[in-house]
């Protein structure tokens, strides 16, 4: 039977298992929503904007595993979804954007409306397609959704003339897709995971450094295992947080810039590093030619690209880290290594994260939602900067999937629509957005979304009214010369929270904190907490851009 | 170091965009790129010349490779080939000037395909080197215009083998 576009992209999606769409309408698809509006297996979530719209499917895709998708207007419907699409593919998010068009004989006619979506996301896509006949439309849709799942996932953007969503057609679906230039590597190569086992198991010094990657390919019981019996440490990299339990005895927690002391020094006197899912991004590698100097490096990682981009690399496997881990296990030896961990206990004795025992400190809030927490099924957005920071350092996370936060594009303002995505995908989970006065007010429109849903979601605003992360660094860097980071102007946040229909507690004190956060979490409401923390706080310990670990600055006395 | 690179790509829109937009966004260098049909209707080549280091040359490799649109790549590095180039040259020749152009030219097997009063269209095909020392040649008697193909390139022997996507990474030892 013929169909009109939108319909059979409808069908389409829900071939695809879509349930959840987060979105906003515009002129060109007012047809796509029309569609919507019959569908009974797709639940769509309007947001109040579109950025938020695609950080809420990060979110919701973040949260479960399963493709996050949004749906925009053209022209800046669509400009509007580019920062959460960014902050998407530099995290391996899998997501695919819809975005409408104007008509197919009116592009690059400078139409009203009318941006080119397809080239100005093709940087910060994994890939795009714009569809011109509603004949494409079915293998485009099966095609985006496989390309968005598989190998390194990452969001797929579809842009769809409005002509395309009201063309008639009877659409076909094709068994499987055929993409020829398409073919992502899963299994390691053997000699390459038998070059890690004599590596690993000659080690005397190893680390393991586990990224974003572990929790993707859902191989965090493999790398425990390879953890436990090979007697090596772990270190996570913020997105690979969750990946191996936090309070385990081999964890190192966090890497990098931010990152433990006594996990920095490990790698750095390591004679064999095992990085899986993880890329030697800037923000941990620091000086390149002082990274890890001593040791072997190993790379596990399905994306080719990734390995010795930055850090050259002598054993590299490109793979699935799921199906690597299980035949490396076998091949390794049970061991290990005392004096390596003596050593790093001394370090982490000698330099423990630690903060001030007065006022209301920030890093107290986030140890305190951790102590409260740490036995209930959480999730832990943040937003962009010091919160982001103290909630990565701060909260021993033990499952992965439960710390959604924007690592590599850094987005202020994704914290409150990831936690709605992250609510709608897991309803019975607690979902706490550790926020910034700054960055909470970059989406803070989505409170409507948040109570209109009636999502309990709380929002810990660690609020000091700057832009902390800036701030510490220009009076780090800069001569404490403030430059446009003082936010003395910000609005009274209970009441914003009051107006938005959601509820508002302020906490000034610090034993006001855990009668706060109980009420909080007790609550089938959402609620925001003012937490007006001491106000110039900095996070430490910390490595300056591009410098080596022994510039490292504060947690060192 | 240069590096002649071929990749096949599908025949899709946007194509072109992927692979040109790729180099810029990367900061790789790029010296030429032709695209043309191949005996497939359904894949077209692109012959790239691209310089950097080893390391570059690799990333310049692997992404290419990641790509959706992009089937095969095949990097002439370390394999004995023919490269051709074409290029049209319009040089300044008054009546006087003509058979001396024209002689020089033959050296370079470069043909007069167009003669005006006051000037002469040269075409002249080879290697890279080639079309270098035939414009040097010419340019005493002033070259007024040139146009080149990018170079393009085909291995000799059977045919070309696509780097597999597995391959493995360059390594530190």
């Amino acid at each position: 039977m013929k169909v009109k576009g939108a319909q059979i992209l409808i069908q389409a999606l829900e071939r695809e298992g879509v349930d959840v769409a987060f979105g906003y309408p515009g002129g060109v698809v007012i047809p796509i929503f029309d569609a919507l509006y019959d569908s009974k297996k797709i639940n769509f979530y309007l947001t109040r904007h579109e950025q938020a719209a695609a950080h809420a499917a990060d979110g919701y895709a973040r949260a479960t595993g399963k493709v996050g998708v949004c749906i925009a207007t053209s022209g800046p419907g669509a400009c509007n979804l580019v920062t959460g699409i960014a902050t998407a593919n530099m995290d391996s998010v899998p997501m695919v954007a819809f975005t409408g068009q104007v008509k197919t004989n009116l592009i690059g006619n400078d139409a009203f409306q009318e941006a080119d979506i397809t080239g100005i996301t093709r940087p910060i896509t994994k890939h795009n397609y714009l569809v011109r006949r509603v004949e494409d439309l079915t293998r485009v849709v099966q095609e985006a959704f496989h390309i968005a799942r598989t190998g390194r996932p990452g969001p797929v953007l579809v842009d769809l003339p409005v002509d395309v969503s009201n063309s008639e057609y009877e659409p076909t679906f094709a068994e499987s897709v055929a993409l020829p230039g398409y073919k992502p590597t899963y299994e390691g190569n053997p000699r390459q995971i038998e070059r890690v086992a004599e590596a690993i198991n000659g080690a005397k010094r190893p680390v393991l450094y586990a990224g974003g990657g572990c929790i993707i390919s859902d191989c965090c019981r493999e790398l425990r295992q390879l953890a436990d019996k090979a007697g090596i440490p772990v270190t996570n990299t913020l997105l690979g947080l969750g990946s191996f339990p936090g309070d385990h005895p081999l964890s190192l927690q966090m890497l990098g810039m931010h990152g433990t002391v006594w996990a920095n020094y490990a790698v750095h006197n390591a004679d064999v590093l095992i990085a899986i899912g993880a890329r030697f991004d800037d923000r941990i590698t620091g000086k390149i030619a002082a990274f890890a100097p001593g040791a072997k490096i190993v790379h596990i990682d399905i994306d080719p690209t990734a390995i010795s981009k930055s850090i050259r690399v002598d054993v590299p496997i490109v793979g699935d880290a799921k199906r690597i881990l299980k035949k490396l296990l076998p091949l390794v030896k049970k061991r290990s290594h005392p004096e390596w961990l003596a050593q790093i206990e001394e370090w982490k004795k000698k330099f423990p994260l630690k903060y001030g025992a007065d006022g209301l400190r920030p890093q107290y809030v986030v140890e305190k939602i951790w102590e409260l927490t740490r036995n209930r099924d959480t999730v832990i957005t943040t937003e962009v900067g010091q919160n982001q920071m103290w909630a990565a350092q701060f909260y021993k996370y033990s499952k992965p999937r439960s710390f959604l936060s924007s690592g590599g594009m850094g987005t202020m303002g994704f914290g409150l629509p990831a936690a709605i995505g992250a609510q709608l995908g897991r309803p019975g989970s607690l979902v706490i957005d550790i926020a910034g006065d700054g960055s909470i007010q970059m989406n803070i429109q989505e409170l409507t979304t948040a109570v209109r849903l009636k999502l309990p979601i709380k929002i810990a605003l660690l609020n000091n009214s700057y832009l902390g992360m800036v701030r510490q660094w220009q009076e780090l860097f800069y001569h404490r010369r403030y430059s446009q980071t003082v936010l003395e102007d910000n609005p009274d946040f209970v009441k914003v929270a009051e107006a938005f229909g959601a509820k508002g507690i302020r906490v000034t004190k610090r034993d006001e904190v855990v009668p706060a956060l109980k009420e909080a979490f007790r609550s089938r409401e959402c609620v925001m907490l003012d937490f007006q923390v001491t106000r110039e706080e900095n996070v430490f310990p910390m490595i300056p851009a591009g410098e080596a670990v022994d510039r490292m600055i504060g947690g060192m006395a | 170091m240069r590096h002649t690179i071929s990749a096949i790509v599908q025949n899709s829109p946007g194509v072109l965009s992927h692979v040109a937009g790729l180099f810029s966004s990367r900061g790789f260098n790029i010296d030429s790129l032709a695209v043309g049909e191949t005996e497939s209707d359904d894949f077209s080549r692109m012959t790239i010349v691209a310089r950097g280091d080893d390391a570059t040359l690799e990333q310049i490799r692997k992404q290419l490779g990641k790509l959706i649109n992009v089937v095969k790549i095949h990097d002439f590095g370390s394999v004995d080939y023919v490269e051709r180039e074409l290029a049209l040259v319009k040089v300044h020749a008054p009546a006087g000037k003509k058979p001396e152009i024209i002689l020089l030219g033959e050296a370079f097997q470069a043909k007069v395909v167009d003669i005006t009063r006051q000037e002469l269209m040269l075409e002249v095909t080879g290697p890279e080197a080639k079309i270098a020392a035939c414009i040097d040649t010419l340019r005493p008697y002033g070259v007024k215009e040139v146009v080149r193909t990018g170079r393009i390139a085909m291995a000799r022997g059977p045919l070309m083998e696509g780097t597999p996507r597995d391959s493995g990474a360059m390594a530190r030892s």
